[in-house]
């Protein structure tokens, strides 16, 4: 399995989910910062992402919409707060207009990713998740239900093609 | 909304409850078992009323739930908020799982066209 462990602090409101893969960090950095790469994983298959603009440096923009299976296109931007390629990233995520523009209506997470080398010239990924606030992370995974939803149908694929990707 | 804000109330009671590392301490002791007031109060460096007044917040929050036992006052976490926000965690926990899948799967097609 890829991933490897996953930490939950409820009263903190943070999740560490870690995981491991057989490939240098190189690339594995190349998911985050091509933004090619990014669209292929960053949504379900049901809500594929498109990367509009994507500007890696302290205080650059990502931004991106999703497009769902009604036509729909909800959009979301990445604030990134720090940057050292290929071992840290940490952003501000949240939702934006139909325009693109920050919804300051809507709450956002931070998000720190931590890539390290494996001695067996693998790579370790940590994700930390953290929340503002309780009502925040209720608003924002009532927004994300449609992607929870298709979430037990990619996993079915996933699990088919574990042979592939199993380390 | 009426329903909607008193929600909004509750959850933003419940966050400022968390913002705080002493509260935050207090309610992760409280779940380990009844605490009382006095025994918390001995973990942190402040007075035993401030370390009241951490509690009373909890409690407002519906993080902690307060009883009288003699002289003491019991301290204990209110499990059914904690679990609220641990299956939210979870919700969140699938996303991020689905999203490692995907990533795994791109990285790995990339490695085999790398080797072909």
């Amino acid at each position: 399995m890829t991933v490897k462990d996953v930490h939950k602090d409820s009263a903190a409101m943070t999740m560490t989910i870690t995981a491991e893969f057989e490939a240098p960090i190189g690339p594995v950095w190349q998911m985050w910062e091509n933004p090619r790469q990014l669209e292929r994983w960053w949504g379900p298959p049901t809500y594929p992402a498109t990367v509009v603009t994507h500007d890696l440096t302290p205080g650059g923009a990502v931004n991106y919409f999703m497009t769902g299976p009604e036509g729909e296109q909800p959009r979301g931007w990445w604030r990134v707060i720090e940057v050292d390629a290929p071992h840290h990233l940490e952003f501000e995520d949240g939702f934006a207009d139909e325009a693109g523009n920050p919804d300051s209506t809507m709450p956002t997470t931070i998000i720190r990713v931590t890539l390290g080398e494996q001695p067996d010239g693998g790579t370790l990924m940590t994700i930390e998740t953290t929340f503002p606030s309780l009502g925040a992370m209720e608003q924002m995974l009532a927004m994300g239900m449609e992607e929870g939803m298709s979430l037990a149908v990619g996993q079915i694929d996933g699990l088919l093609r574990t042979n592939v990707t199993a380390l | 909304m009426v329903v909607g804000s008193l929600e909004q109330q509750r959850a933003d009671r419940i966050f400022h409850a968390l913002s705080d590392v002493t509260r935050r301490d207090i309610v992760r002791r409280a779940m380990e078992g009844p605490q009382s007031v006095s025994a918390l109060a001995r973990h942190y460096p402040m007075s035993f009323a401030a370390v009241q007044k951490h509690v009373a917040v909890l409690e407002r929050a519906e993080l902690v739930n307060k009883r009288r036992q003699g002289r003491e006052q019991l301290v204990q976490s209110n499990i059914d908020t904690i679990r609220h926000a641990f299956r939210l965690l979870d919700q969140l926990e699938a996303i991020w799982r689905s999203r490692i899948d995907r990533f795994g799967e791109v990285l790995a097609e990339q490695n085999e066209g790398a080797a072909k």
